[in-house]
């Protein structure tokens, strides 16, 4: 098995005197692509930021190949790490091609002819959107150029890389969606990335994710495979959903029913 | 609409193309004025020296001036063109968040108040230390436990320069005949008294934004994407934050006490350079510096012939001139 990457140990972030993360814990190598899933508040956005070395966590910490978020250098920690945040604005008429060179490392920054460029924006579908202004693009659109700006900032990094996605395909289209999660589960499989990825879809949870981390009310409630984390019985008490399994010859297929009375 | 495909111009040739019309337009605005001067006279005097009347107003007179022209309005644009990106807002500009309103509130006290004691220097130095107060004091109103926050930083500026632009006008109230003339054409902005000593009194504060601005362009490449996207990249936020900040107070303090309030050369020129070669700060920064001062020099070239003997305050002609251009490019461009 690989190395650790990602070291969660007893991470609690505190706001006053709520607590919006308790005690989490977990660790993570290259190759898994973790769904992170909760409820509204549930604690998603908060963790992400503690993983992304946004904030120092009031208890616990977080670390990176075996050294905390707080002692990595900036530069070094963007060429080990990247993050997509839920909304990245930009401003200025900025075009595509310039806006993932913006994820460039070192010498390359800002070569929005570099041939990485072209072939990220082309693996996400919107090569022919490179000469575009970004605000005139879609959402969805948006998006794929983003994601192909987070892979650039870490493509040449040698060795294992942490991904942290935050809704990252939630303007897609649905075969978009499909689409994109197979492309980064692929890139995951072939052992360099971990994929961290905040969700709401539970059904493309289940299809993007070897492991899924279930938060509620701040705690980590489970942490296991999708099919045993997502029952009927955990999905009524955490989201208030009506779900069951059922049976099909490809697998068991998870089918939601619609919210509790 | 903006355009859905933004063209670009390569940015190497532009660059050059800019620096080649400063030249330009230097040489012309030697030559120009109520004294004309044929090229074969500068040529002589510059290499063979010269006490010839056309040389030396052209070397005692003329050539300060045009230097300090080209110099002022290179920092502005350069601040221009860094807090446009620090801001996120194309319509950042030093005048309108209040650094050269408070350099401003400093030169005038001095022609209203007194502090002719303090000597010739006296105006330069309380416009430098006007804009860097106000600069402090939006800084420190936008930061809070460390961390600085951009859009209160602006919110915070334009409050500020009101604040100060009301305080100019209540020491206006004040002043009597004499101080009004004095104040009135250095609000309006001139060029008229550079002298060499003045060129290397500002220049360096000057030269320190138009030279060290372009450093900072990584970050404010990063901060096109938010101040956590950039963060994410590996860029040093809070530093570069504060250095354009101080870069700014340094050198639009120093603008502003050589040549007094010339509006929109800081809002135009970083506009203009980025439609032509795009957003890039490490091109966008010089190309905008280059472009300041072709604007400036040729503004006060005008300034100093449109009605000679007399002059013209070169704020008003930069404005006059700048704002209907810029109106029929944004009408041309954006199709309104």
């Amino acid at each position: 098995m690989s190395e650790v990457l990602l070291d969660v140990t007893g991470v609690t972030v505190r706001a006053g005197d709520r607590s919006l993360l308790s005690d989490i814990a977990f660790q993570a190598r290259a190759g898994e692509r973790l769904a992170l899933l909760g409820p509204n508040g549930a604690g998603k956005s908060t963790l992400m930021r503690a993983l992304a070395g946004d904030l120092t966590p009031d208890a616990g910490a977080v670390t990176l190949r075996g050294r905390p978020l707080p002692d990595w250098p900036l530069a070094e920690l963007a060429r080990r790490r990247s993050v997509m945040l839920q909304h990245t604005p930009v401003g200025f008429p900025v075009r595509v091609d310039e806006v993932v060179a913006l994820g460039l490392p070192g010498r390359r920054h800002g070569n929005a002819g570099d041939a990485l460029v072209g072939q990220l924006l082309d693996r996400f579908g919107v090569a022919h959107l490179r000469g575009r202004a970004y605000p005139s693009l879609s959402g969805g659109e948006q998006q794929r150029v983003h994601l192909a700006r987070v892979l650039a900032q870490v493509w040449d990094t040698p060795g294992p890389r942490l991904l942290l996605l935050d809704e990252s395909t939630s303007a897609l289209d649905p075969a978009q969606q499909y689409r994109v999660l197979a492309t980064l589960a692929a890139l995951a499989e072939q052992g360099d990335y971990l994929i961290v990825l905040v969700c709401h879809d539970l059904p493309l949870a289940h299809a993007f994710a070897s492991r899924v981390l279930m938060l509620d009310q701040g705690r980590l409630l489970a942490d296991d495979t999708p099919a045993r984390v997502l029952t009927p019985e955990r999905l009524a008490a955490v989201y208030g959903l009506r779900s069951r399994w059922l049976d099909h010859p490809d697998g068991p297929v998870l089918h939601v029913e619609g919210a509790l009375e | 609409m903006r355009a859905a495909e933004p063209r670009r111009w390569p940015v190497a040739p532009t660059l050059a193309a800019l620096a080649g019309l400063l030249a330009l337009g230097m040489v012309i605005a030697a030559l120009a004025g109520p004294l004309s001067v044929a090229p074969a006279t500068l040529w002589r005097g510059v290499w063979e020296g010269s006490d010839q009347p056309g040389y030396l107003v052209v070397r005692d007179l003329r050539l300060p001036r045009i230097l300090m022209a080209a110099l002022v309005g290179a920092a502005l644009a350069s601040t221009g063109a860094a807090l446009q990106g620090l801001f996120r807002n194309s319509l950042a500009d030093p005048g309108l968040i209040g650094i050269s309103a408070g350099a401003a509130l400093g030169a005038v006290s001095v022609i209203v108040l007194g502090g002719g004691a303090l000597g010739h220097q006296a105006l330069p130095v309380a416009a430098f230390a006007g804009a860097l107060v106000t600069t402090f004091l939006m800084w420190r109103i936008a930061s809070r436990g460390g961390e600085t926050r951009v859009a209160l930083l602006l919110l915070a500026g334009i409050a500020i320069g009101a604040i100060a632009m009301a305080l100019t006008g209540v020491l206006t109230f004040m002043a009597d005949d004499n101080e009004l003339r004095t104040l009135t054409f250095w609000a309006m902005g001139s060029l008229a008294h550079s002298r060499w000593s003045d060129v290397a009194l500002v220049a360096p504060w000057l030269l320190a934004g138009i030279v060290l601005m372009p450093l900072l362009a990584r970050p404010l490449n990063g901060l096109m994407l938010g101040e956590q996207a950039a963060l994410h990249l590996g860029h040093a936020v809070p530093r570069a934050k504060r250095a354009v900040m101080v870069l700014g107070a340094v050198s639009v303090g120093a603008a502003v006490a050589a040549a007094g309030q010339i509006s929109f050369v800081g809002l135009v020129a970083p506009h203009l350079v980025r439609l032509l070669i795009g957003v890039d700060h490490r091109w966008l920064i010089p190309g905008a510096a280059a472009l300041g001062a072709v604007l400036t020099v040729f503004a006060d070239t005008l300034a100093r012939t449109l009605v000679a003997p007399a002059e013209l305050p070169i704020g008003l002609v930069m404005a006059l001139l700048g704002g209907p251009f810029f109106l029929v490019l944004l009408l041309r461009r954006h199709g309104v």
